[in-house]
């Protein structure tokens, strides 16, 4: 059930990504070229996401638990470190780059395009590299 | 002659601006979508709907029943175009000229930077802001900023 539940979720959430437009890399990009060919679309997708989730996580969270687990996971790190605020300047350099974010991709592989698992699979390698990276070093 | 080619060049490598449409109520029922499963996977599993931290898992995941949901989600975003098709009979549009190479060095920046910055666009910018967290905040202005200023680099300064 727990997992039935985990798939038809991602669906919903693959769903509204390929139906806003958050899974092509030309609309994202357009998106960001405020000097150029603006595409507005992305900040309804963030609206509406946030304004859901908003009220929504305010229903859920005080129950006190989820329906399948003992707790809530949510993170625990308040500070603002240089890790955070380089890692997010990275991360946008290379968004702005390819166009794609990995909410916007992985529900993009689903259309077997060549490009799309090319970039997941550097995007993995960066993940994987930066975890091995930081983990011999702490 | 020779300036023309280089900006034939540059275009290849990192592609050329493509024209898209406005489409303000589409995106926001997208959004609203995607709210509703951030929502739903809090109700459920208690966790955060962020592409990151969940994909990330699949690779390192800490137990068998963590791996388990981890991939289950994956392969309902994967399933996601083909609702829309079922439904429009059209799958999404998912169009870019970039090259391989510029895609390559994007997905490794991507990459790094989210594993860093500790989660994209869905955690911090959907889940995070929602739950007013001060360190998403100042990830989703960073990530924003940085990029409309490689866009702006890339299609008015390099391709200008």
């Amino acid at each position: 059930m727990r997992l039935f539940y985990s798939y038809l979720i991602g669906v919903l959430f693959g769903t509204g990504i390929a139906v806003s437009g958050m899974a092509n890399p030309a609309k994202v990009l357009n998106f960001f070229d405020l000097a150029g060919s603006w595409d507005p679309s992305l900040a309804f997708v963030m609206g509406g996401a946030l304004l859901v989730t908003f009220v929504g996580y305010r229903l859920v969270i005080p129950r006190g638990a989820p329906l399948f687990d003992g707790s809530f996971h949510l993170p625990k790190a308040k500070r603002i470190d240089p890790k955070l605020v380089v890692g997010a300047a990275i991360f946008g350099l290379g968004w702005g780059i390819s166009g794609f974010c990995p909410g916007g991709a992985l529900p993009a592989l689903g259309v077997f395009h060549g490009e799309v698992w090319l970039f997941v699979a550097a995007m993995s390698a960066g993940m994987a590299l930066t975890r091995w990276i930081s983990g011999a070093k702490g | 002659m020779r300036r023309r080619h280089q900006r034939l060049a540059h275009q290849h490598v990192w592609g050329a601006a493509l024209e898209t449409d406005f489409t303000p109520l589409q995106s926001l029922f997208g959004g609203a979508m995607i709210g509703l499963s951030a929502v739903l996977l809090m109700l459920t599993l208690g966790r955060i709907m962020g592409a990151t931290g969940i994909f990330a898992g699949v690779f390192a995941p800490t137990s068998r029943r963590d791996w388990l949901w981890r991939t289950a989600v994956v392969l309902g975003m994967m399933t996601g175009p083909w609702v829309v098709w079922t439904l429009t009979g059209a799958l999404p549009v998912v169009h870019s000229d970039i090259s391989p190479l510029a895609l390559t060095l994007g997905g490794l920046i991507v990459g790094v930077g989210v594993t860093l910055g500790g989660g994209c666009t869905s955690g911090h910018g959907v889940c995070g802001l929602a739950r007013s967290s001060p360190r998403s905040g100042i990830a989703v202005v960073v990530f924003m900023a940085t990029a409309v200023a490689t866009v702006f680099v890339i299609r008015h300064v390099i391709g200008a």
